[in-house]
């Protein structure tokens, strides 16, 4: 008999195994909505990148330092 | 002027950007000890079936391999939101890391996550497939790969506390790598990983014998709970005595290069030559200490000579205090004549208008700088580079701003060390009673195994505590302090996604706990 290659034992390994998850599917369930959670609505809404949103594009380092200097004194 | 912790919680955006780092970390870290710990125990125990062939121990190692998945997936990710923060609340630390931190969490994304997770489907998926050696070693690589994920940020973190293997550019505004090995391997970060690796297999080991307790209490999985306890017990003792050891280590890393941390954790206000370690003494949990005044706190026991050998590897070396390092004029750990406070914030001033002066003039700058506008460049430069060092004492106005909160500093560094010493005596008893009595008889001893399990997670936080309250308040040690690496932001947005966090996390946290419950009180599938 053929020995099976490479690429289809591995490929079997990833389908076999989710296709008998029992406990697997929830956890796969918990990490699914945790991912959602964090990158569709947290990441979106409530933690965009700051200099990026503040600094003209190229002019990150010049807002950084003006920050910097300024805050010396406050 | 004294701290009141209770009166002084106000609602400035950084003390919000730092109460939701701490509760995002403080949770993150609630999930991987257990997975560095179990990753070992169930490495061990599948060793064991690999040599013996005793289908037993295959069984068992499943029933861990279970309980470390459950943990794996529940923790997975909760990392990233600390990217997030970086990102949102801290743009100009987050800038002016610049590269050191970008390396470390890339090549832990890339190289450590996906060694993971490729191993991690093996291990589950692989009993079937793959070969009894094969299936082994994915086991083991999945424990390399997580713990390979922790060196790296570990690594970063290590750097925050000491800053190396870097040079500020005053042009991109950011410290550049200037050698990895530095970043990589700086005795700091190898310190923190060791201890925090032997840590998190304590409490790998707590958890195993926990559960296993609790099966002889409800006397069931016998075999399961006994064999677990011998390896469990083991690995817990071990993994005590190297904390031990890494942590003192640990000590002598930090007395010289954030003495300020050390005399926080110690409550030391004058420092001497052959300074006692304090067992306890009373320190006002609620109160920065007047420690201007001098002396040492009421109820102080010491051991005298502990802290300067701990400190300085000599019984008679000199261990600065608080009032010591404001005050400056002592020898330091480099053999050098320590600076003053008052010194160290003339030459941070110098450093931030050498650095205005300096980005003033590039802005006028039209086209190539003539040579006398290079000569002016390269002297604010140069101005910036010898004083970089005191950079963000530049900002400092008082010195009570240079000295973390010493009460929790103080208790949490004794929680962590009293634990850590009481984790030594149970496992050293438990395998005394596993070897020479029945310990399925012991009540007693299954109850104390079932609530030291969280004691070890009260242990371990207790150890970042030290670690991240002992640096304030420099976001970068002596570089950046909190207030100036924050955004801009109001604090009213932070506070939102605090609460967000506080919820989230319970969720996830509870969901997991009642997974881990059903699973533990499902039991292990035994082989026909």
């Amino acid at each position: 008999m053929r020995k099976k290659g490479f690429i289809y034992r591995v490929f079997d390994l990833y389908y076999d195994g989710f296709k008998h998850m029992t406990l697997g599917r929830t956890l796969w369930a918990v990490i699914l909505v945790k991912l959602f959670i964090m990158f569709v609505i947290l990441k979106l809404f409530f933690f965009p990148n700051f200099i990026k949103q503040n600094a003209p594009e190229g002019q990150e380092a010049e807002f950084v330092g003006q920050q910097l200097v300024d805050r010396s004194g406050e | 002027m004294t701290q009141n912790i209770l009166m002084s919680i106000d609602a400035s955006m950084v003390d919000w950007a730092r109460a939701q780092f701490a509760i995002t970390a403080i949770y993150h870290w609630l999930f991987v000890p257990l997975t560095l710990g179990l990753a070992l125990i169930m490495g061990i125990i599948e060793t064991i079936y690999y040599r013996t062939g005793n289908v037993f121990w295959k069984d068992a190692a499943k029933f861990w391999q279970k309980l470390f998945g459950i943990n794996f997936a529940m923790g997975v990710a909760t990392g990233i939101i600390l990217e997030f923060e970086f990102g949102t609340n801290w743009s100009n630390y987050s800038w002016f890391v610049g590269d050191i931190f970008g390396a470390p969490l890339a090549i832990e994304g890339i190289v450590a996550f996906f060694m993971e997770s490729t191993f991690v489907a093996v291990m589950f998926f692989g009993w079937k497939k793959v070969s009894k050696g094969f299936h082994l070693a994915a086991t083991w690589l999945t424990g390399l790969g997580a713990t390979f994920s922790a060196w790296w940020i570990l690594v970063a973190n290590s750097w925050m506390q000491y800053p190396v293997g870097c040079e500020f550019n005053p042009d991109t505004m950011r410290n550049e790598m200037t050698s990895f090995a530095d970043v990589a391997f700086s005795p700091f970060a190898v310190d923190k990983f060791c201890h925090t690796v032997t840590s998190a297999w304590i409490i790998g080991a707590l958890f195993t014998v926990a559960v296993s307790a609790w099966y002889l209490l409800k006397n069931r999985e016998r075999q399961l709970a006994l064999q677990s306890i011998k390896v469990a017990a083991i690995v817990g003792l071990v993994s005590s005595l190297l904390a031990a050891v890494t942590g003192d280590h640990s000590a002598y890393t930090v007395a010289k290069v954030q003495p300020m941390k050390l005399a926080a954790m110690e409550a030391l206000y004058d420092g001497s030559e052959g300074q006692s370690l304090t067992a306890i003494a009373w320190v006002n949990p609620f109160e920065q200490p007047q420690y201007e005044e001098g002396g040492e706190p009421p109820l102080h026991i010491g051991i005298p000579h502990m802290l300067a050998f701990m400190a300085t590897h000599d019984f008679n070396g000199f261990v600065p205090g608080v009032n010591d390092i404001i005050r400056g004029g002592y020898v330091n750990a480099q053999g050098e004549m320590e600076p003053s406070l008052g010194e160290k914030m003339r030459k941070g001033r110098v450093a931030i208008e050498a650095l205005g002066e300096y980005r003033k003039l590039k802005a006028e700058l039209k086209g190539e700088p003539t040579a006398r506008q290079k000569a002016a460049l390269d002297e604010k430069a140069s101005v910036i580079g010898d004083n970089m060092k005191y950079f963000g004492y530049g900002y400092i106005k008082d010195a009570e701003q240079t000295v973390p909160f010493i009460p929790l500093c103080f208790y949490t560094f004794r929680i962590m060390v009293g634990l850590g010493c009481l984790f030594i005596l149970f496992f050293a008893v438990t395998l005394f009673f596993f070897y020479k009595k029945d310990i399925t008889k012991i009540k007693w001893w299954k109850w104390t195994a079932i609530i030291l399990l969280p004691l070890g997670y009260i242990a371990s936080e207790s150890g970042w505590l030290v670690a991240e309250f002992g640096r304030q308040p420099w976001t970068i040690q002596d570089m950046l302090p909190t207030w100036i690496g924050v955004s801009n932001l109001s604090s009213n947005a932070v506070m939102l996604t605090f609460f967000i966090f506080l919820v989230l996390f319970t969720i996830l946290l509870a969901v997991e706990i009642s997974i881990l419950c059903k699973q533990i009180k499902k039991g292990p599938e035994y082989s026909k």
